[in-house]
């Protein structure tokens, strides 16, 4: 059960810690609203609270400090300026990986630990300093149970004379259920004392005239006792004697203390509370201290208090209109769902779709003439099954905002790695994915934004050389196209440096020293394997990965990176995914006798060939012509090896496709058979990496169909050649 | 009859752990996210006891207590603050607004219930 709880405390840790940061990025923006102020404090304090609650200890000093600091930029004792901004950011960061260890296990950067301990200690008052937070329980001095050691069992009889101030009745405390805790302890009988009642003519509402002698024969200690006083303290007079008691008068004191989260040097002012304290002297005249006395110091007291809640009241108004605002824009209500439970809703819409083809399948094979009624019903059942299905990833969708938000993080880092000043630009965070997808883009977007630091952007003295602003720029967008997710990183640095990429490449032979590269196959040369720019293995981007990185855990995602890049002006990397990973339309195909499937999102237009189209090239190459352009043949069936390459071209039925880096192709198939949507069966873990499909589906009739990747068929069919010919063959058109 | 508990705090942490010292202790747990939740729903629940948090978003355990205490509503319902600082000073404000009690965060499960035991004498 506490496990279940600590879970729930560690999801909640990933909201607080993303509240954090956003309040922090728009304090940093210049937001000058205590309520985000307000809002990161409350976070960092609630991260506090709940680790406290599982003792990570660790976790809890560090929040209580960085919350100190807060605490005081809340009550506006310290200034946000651009240094604690930074050092506020950089202590998020690191709370953050004190919540991913405390989590997962593992080491915190003590060092770094320490660094930050000190730097958030500048700070802090040294008076604020002493008031650290003790994860202490009240049960620890309070619990019922006996703090005597338990050999010495003996019973005592106890004096106790209360007298409640009428303050007390202000607070909801009740003599009577103080009494029935008193009576757990042990014996007690109770005696009330009503000689100070006035004549009824006398009597003023509210005052508080009653007082009771108690009795109570316990073999507790005295600080129990003491203990069910706890919260009327002050508000009541109180003696409590016994017999003999002198000896634990001291334990008594201590344990009164640590109730009130004093330390021993701090006794002073625990004696200045009004709390009747029991001396050795009281105890031979147990009389009750005159209310004389009592009532300046109570004055005083509430002296202290009153410009203090005076000053509450006030911030609570304003902060009473603030929330009258807030309330209308708050968050919409929520559930949270276990991530297993929408798995499975997926999966049975999946096999719902496939099921409609299915009956699809045996309607059209039934010997009946008219089937347009039902038909008709079939189509409201796609139609139906298509809702479901957009409902179910609507579920699944999230906002790119928490994964910007850690992209914040990296460049930060990144920056401060480097010596280089950029901040990132968040566009379309709104933009919702499915979870999967977010998930999985983290490493390849971290990635990119290192390179965009560590590469992209100048150092700042070349930037203001260069006329650019000292702070380089770095735009992080998401948007929905058509059907797919664009995500882009954009950068203000100085561009690709071509002339630096080819000869890598050709340094580690990648390229032959002759090619002829255009400007667009250069960029694509750091997605090789084995690639990398950096000359020297900096900390940042030279641990042995490179660009083909993310390009395959894009390509993992069916989806596909391009660089575009403009000398001096700097570079842009697109990542474009599709929506969903589980259902996508494509189109169904016939290819050797197999029955395929093209994803409708890499085709840009299908057409029927005749002879005429069909120009030969060289020893084995064919080309179509397409309204005046020439465009590669790919012919599928030989690509997967399933018909020899010597295979005389049928002027068969052609899909052109686009690949990454803009070419274009042209697949070969035998016949396109329908149009429709498939769910997406990887093949993860059922066979290897095939090249050439990327999956698989069941198709109406129960038969399994592969799902071809148009991108790497073109690449399989010795394509590079056929692209090459293909230039030199426009290049010679065009001259 | 069991007792029932009004538990207001914005973390679901603390929330679940309330539920789950409570609820086997046999009270009967209610809870709300925020100041303003816990003051809005406290007439339909009439809890016998309320447990507030201080730091709390729209608004917290100072304004909660005050707007029980309030003229509108007028509560004398034992009002126990949860809070992780154990100052003295942060006791009294607590008080003067009129609470009744507090409990430190972290707080353990026996010394929750003498609490509440103590201002509303349930016997659980």
């Amino acid at each position: 059960m506490t496990g279940s709880i600590l879970d729930t405390f560690f999801e909640e840790c990933e909201e607080l810690l993303e509240a954090m940061d956003a309040g922090l990025a728009a304090i940093e923006e210049g937001d000058q609203d205590p309520e985000t102020v307000n809002a990161v404090f409350r976070a960092v304090h609630s991260i506090k609270g709940g680790a406290g609650a599982f003792g990570l200890d660790d976790l809890v000093a560090f929040a209580h400090n960085f919350e100190t600091v807060f605490d005081d930029v809340r009550s506006n004792k310290l200034e946000l300026d651009e240094k604690l901004i930074q050092l506020l950011f950089r202590a998020s960061d690191h709370l953050s990986d004190l919540v991913t260890c405390a989590r997962d296990g593992g080491e915190v950067d003590q060092a770094h630990h320490d660094v930050l301990i000190s730097a958030l200690g500048e700070y802090i008052d040294d008076e604020e300093e002493e008031l650290v937070f003790e994860p202490m329980g009240v049960g620890a001095a309070f619990d019922p149970t006996p703090l005597a050691p338990l050999a010495e069992v003996q019973e005592a009889r106890y004096d106790i004379r209360f007298h409640p101030l009428k303050e007390m009745f202000d607070t909801g405390n009740e003599p009577y259920f103080l009494f029935q805790a008193l009576s757990d302890l042990g014996a007690l009988s109770v005696r009330l004392d009503d000689s100070e009642l006035p004549g009824f003519e006398a009597m003023e509402d509210g005052e508080s005239y009653l007082s009771w002698e108690l009795t109570l024969v316990t073999s507790e200690s005295r600080s129990a006792i003491e203990a069910v006083f706890e919260f009327v303290e002050g508000l009541c007079e109180l003696s409590i004697s016994s017999e003999g008691e002198d000896e634990d008068d001291a334990d008594a004191l201590a344990a009164l203390n640590a109730a009130f989260g004093l330390a021993p040097a701090e006794e002073e002012s625990a004696v200045a509370l009004p709390l009747e304290k029991p001396t050795p002297e009281a105890n031979e005249t147990p009389a009750p201290a005159p209310a004389s006395v009592e009532a300046p110091v109570e004055a005083e007291a509430a002296a202290d208090m009153e410009p203090d809640a005076e000053h509450e009241r006030a911030a609570e108004k304003t902060a009473e209109a603030k929330k009258e605002t807030a309330k209308s824009s708050g968050p919409k209500p929520t559930l949270r769902v276990e991530l297993d439970r929408v798995d499975r809703l997926i999966n049975a819409v999946g096999e719902l779709i496939i099921n409609h083809s299915m009956l699809a399948q045996q309607i059209a094979n039934l010997d009946v003439t008219d089937t347009r009624d039902v038909e008709t019903e079939l189509e409201g059942f796609k139609n139906l099954a298509r809702d479901i299905q957009e409902g179910v990833m609507a579920i699944r969708a999230q906002p790119v905002k928490p994964l910007f938000q850690r992209m914040a993080r990296i460049v930060r880092e990144a920056s401060a790695a480097t010596g280089k000043t950029a901040k990132l630009i968040t566009i379309g965070e709104t933009t919702e994915v499915d979870k999967t997808v977010i998930e999985r883009l983290a490493d390849p977007l971290t990635h990119i934004l290192r390179n965009a630091v560590d590469h992209g952007i100048e150092k700042p003295e070349v930037r203001v050389a260069a006329g650019k602003g000292k702070i380089g720029e770095i735009r992080l967008t998401a948007a929905h196209r058509s059907g797919s997710v664009c995500i882009e990183v954009k950068d203000d640095g100085a561009g690709l440096n071509r002339k630096k990429i080819r000869q890598i490449a050709i340094d580690k032979g990648l390229i032959p020293e002759n090619a002829e590269l255009n400007d667009g196959e250069i960029d694509n040369l750091l997605f090789l394997p084995g690639f990398s720019t950096a000359t020297e293995i900096s900390n940042l981007s030279g641990r042995g990965v490179g660009m083909d990185v993310v390009k395959n855990a894009v390509g993992a995602l069916g989806g596909r990176v391009n660089i575009s890049s403009t000398p001096g002006e700097g570079s842009v990397f697109s990542i474009i995914l599709p929506l969903t990973l589980a259902v996508m339309d494509g189109m169904v195909v016939s290819v050797a006798g197999h029955t395929m499937v093209v994803p409708i999102t890499a085709i840009v237009e299908t057409m029927r060939g005749n002879d005429d189209m069909i120009n030969n090239l060289g020893a084995d190459g064919t080309l179509l012509s397409i309204r005046g352009s020439f465009v590669p043949i790919c012919d599928v069936a030989s690509s997967l090896g399933l018909r020899s390459s010597s295979h005389s071209e049928p002027a068969g039925v052609y899909l052109l496709v686009e690949t990454e880096n803009g070419d274009r192709c042209a697949l070969a198939v035998d016949d396109i058979h329908d149009q429709r949507q498939v769910v997406i069966k990887s093949l993860d873990g059922v066979c290897g990496n095939v090249p050439g499909v990327s999956a698989a589906t069941i198709l109406g009739d129960g038969k399994i169909a592969m799902i071809l990747d148009p991108e790497s068929i073109v690449t399989a069919s010795s394509s590079a050649a056929v692209f090459d010919t293909e230039r030199r063959m426009n290049n010679a058109i065009a001259s | 009859m069991k007792t029932k508990v009004l538990a207001i705090d914005d973390s679901r942490t603390i929330r679940n752990l309330l539920a789950a010292c409570l609820e086997e202790a046999g009270f009967e747990y209610h809870s709300a996210v925020d100041g303003r939740e816990g003051v809005d729903i406290y007439p339909d629940i009439a809890p016998d006891v309320v447990i507030t948090d201080i730091n709390m978003p729209n608004l917290d355990g100072f304004g909660v207590i005050e707007e029980l205490r309030g003229e509108d509503i007028n509560s004398k319902v034992p009002i126990l603050v949860l809070t992780t600082e154990s100052s003295a000073d942060l006791k009294a404000r607590a008080r003067s607004a009129g609470a009744t009690g507090w409990i430190t965060k972290p707080f353990d499960d026996d010394s929750l219930i003498f609490a509440l035991k103590r201002v509303t004498g349930a016997v659980a």
